[in-house]
């Protein structure tokens, strides 16, 4: 098994996804790691909550790392997404990439974060002290 | 048939789920009759259909059996 793949509504974890991602072949390892941002446009931002459809998007993520293994020399990739009240800080999202060359693994991740924020079934919606948004719902 | 809606169309349609009496149309025909019931979805940038799964595309089938779920748009990540 070369992809990994799992949402959770837990903490995740970012040292036990590059341990997994690690392997003797491997010559580096890209980490993206997504962060809860205190501001949107200049308005303070209190938290974020994040709901998956959750099937539909491991389906979705599964399809992202596989092409990236399909399209780059990476030996394995791990997409991990957390769901529920995420506070500033906080991490919705990771992505790990190992390779035997650094390009390959930052090409691959690029292209898994900016594909799961394209496809991926989750919403965000930001919490701030006078509302709340549905990030992207509305033009 | 049942229609799961997740986001913003949990919101516009009051729930996690809405029973549309239809079956065997076309998504393009779903979604008309979606945004007759529920204007709101109109105002969204856009809205997919996934059915069983899949991004389902316009011309396809939808029938009674099948898992049908609005997707406003995502923004994961």
């Amino acid at each position: 098994m070369n992809t990994n793949i799992h949402i959770s509504a837990a903490p995740l974890n970012v040292q036990s996804c590059i341990d997994w991602v690690l392997s003797p072949e491997s010559g580096g390892i890209d980490v993206f790691i997504g962060t809860v941002r205190n501001a949107t446009k200049g308005k303070k931002v209190v938290h974020l909550e994040f709901e998956a459809y959750e099937p539909m998007a491991i389906s979705e993520m599964k399809k992202i790392a596989e092409a990236a293994i399909n399209k780059w020399p990476v030996h394995k990739i791990l997409i991990h997404h957390r769901t529920g009240s995420l506070n500033i800080g906080e991490i919705p999202v990771i992505i790990a990439v190992s390779a035997a060359h650094r390009a390959a693994a930052f090409e691959a991740c690029r292209y898994a974060i900016d594909t799961l924020k394209q496809t991926v079934p989750i919403w965000k919606k930001e919490v701030f002290e006078d509302g709340e948004v549905w990030v992207a719902a509305h033009p | 048939m049942k229609v799961l809606a997740f986001g913003i169309a949990k919101e516009i349609v009051g729930g996690t789920s809405i029973d549309v009496n239809a079956g065997h149309i076309t998504v393009e025909e779903l979604k008309t009759q979606l945004e007759g019931q529920f204007p709101r979805l109109k105002q969204l940038t856009t809205f997919m259909i996934a059915v069983n799964g899949e991004y389902a595309t316009t011309g396809q089938i939808v029938k009674q059996a099948d898992e049908v779920a609005i997707i406003p748009p995502v923004s994961g990540g």
